[in-house]
């Protein structure tokens, strides 16, 4: 049988829809145990990915608890007399830089460049340094002006929601260090890169998450509070 | 990204160790992860990856830059306002998963987009059952605390009449 095995191969139509498989060929079907275990590239990445997606549903809970207690202000102050959406336009612009330099930085690992990998993360941490400087301000100033997480159940679950949205960025930030530090002292051995995948995924999911705070808790609950 | 196929044995325990072993997955099995970028985009991948990081950001700028002047804005019309914010944060989610993610609708990524399909409908439950179940309860208590006022003054009234009924049931 002389068929291009290269008609066969996984990447365009790996399951053949519409087409009979010539005899004695096996192909390599797609996610189906076919060609044996996934690499570990693949099975590190897509646990990573659902760890990530069940963070998502965590942090779904935070929102709907906001979304229902927005009113519950106990005669405190509500979203229009304490958000500032000019800070907030600045925090969304450095989380947002920060991702496109994240994805700048899996280029540079892409092509083994130490000089622009350091560079890219650098500048990745110091945006979500920035970030973290101007949330945990707004929340001293919150603080200070007796708007802290015990005044209303409203505060509350704004505290929580992007409190642990901030704590998720802190994280991150040990993580881009380590990762930092690993690129440097150990280089491109196959395990650190697949840390590497993993913090890329957790660090964009983390902007996934602030477009959902910086639309849902700040705009509408200005503009419905 | 360019490992023989034909050696793929995919048991064989040498097979981890090399340095290309962490792109063999790419054509071993065709499956992909997101965050990387798809193996078929390979040839050029320096350019298209920053192509594709260029164009996210820019329409994520343009998204958010949609949202926060969409609040004082009488361009939309301004009880759909909060409308129009919602369908911009989620255009923001998918222009992320598109461009930052790489993740697409290729039978490469059908895990990917399953797991993610899935979260979308478990985070849609929570958040707009939750507002759906919560604003009826509001509802109905509010009718319920209403209904209390009601008999509250009925009961008011079955006092005052009281003498009245005791008195007929005296005789």
């Amino acid at each position: 049988v002389s068929v291009p095995t290269t008609a066969l191969r996984a990447g365009r139509d790996p399951y053949h829809l519409g087409h009979d498989v010539p005899a004695g060929i096996v192909p390599e079907y797609t996610g189906h145990g076919g060609g044996g275990p996934a690499p570990k590239r693949i099975v590190v990445g897509y646990g990573f990915w659902l760890f990530i997606l069940s963070d998502v549903v965590m942090f779904s809970s935070f929102f709907a608890t906001y979304a229902v207690l927005i009113d519950a202000r106990a005669g405190g102050p509500g979203p229009h007399d304490l958000f500032d959406l000019n800070t907030t336009a600045i925090e969304t612009a450095f989380l947002l830089l920060s991702s496109f330099t994240c994805g700048l930085a899996s280029m540079a690992v892409g092509q083994r460049s130490l000089f622009w990998t350091e560079i890219a993360l650098l500048v990745t941490g110091l945006l979500g340094v920035a970030f973290l400087a101007i949330e945990f301000s707004e929340f001293a100033r919150l603080i200070a002006r007796d708007a802290g997480p015990t005044r209303s159940a409203f505060l509350s679950a704004f505290f929580t929601l992007v409190g642990c949205h901030g704590a998720h960025v802190s994280v991150g930030l040990l993580w881009l260090g380590t990762m930092m530090a690993q690129f440097w002292a150990k280089g491109y051995r196959q395990n650190i890169r697949h840390r590497f995948l993993c913090f890329t995924l957790f660090w964009h999911a983390l902007d996934i998450i602030w477009i959902g705070i910086f639309s849902g808790v700040y705009i509408i609950g200005v503009i419905i509070a | 990204m360019s490992s023989d196929p034909t050696s793929s044995g995919p048991t064989s325990p040498e097979r981890i160790l090399p340095e290309e072993a962490f792109n063999a997955g790419s054509r071993v099995g065709g499956d992909h992860v997101p965050g990387e970028v798809p193996p078929e985009l390979a040839e050029n991948t320096l350019r298209t990856e920053l192509r594709s990081y260029i164009i996210g950001l820019a329409l994520s700028i343009a998204l958010t830059a949609a949202s926060f002047l969409s609040i004082g804005s009488h361009l939309i019309y301004g009880p759909s306002i909060v409308m129009a914010v919602v369908v911009f944060g989620l255009a923001q989610v998918g222009i992320h998963l598109i461009f930052f993610l790489h993740l697409t609708t290729s039978p490469d990524n059908t895990n990917n987009a399953l797991a993610l399909a899935f979260g979308f409908l478990i985070v849609c439950m929570i958040v707009f059952g939750s507002i759906w179940i919560m604003y009826n309860m509001k509802h109905n208590v509010m009718a319920a605390v209403r209904a209390d006022d009601v008999a509250g003054l009925s009961a008011e009234i079955i006092v005052a009449l009281s003498p009245a009924l005791r008195l007929t049931e005296l005789t």
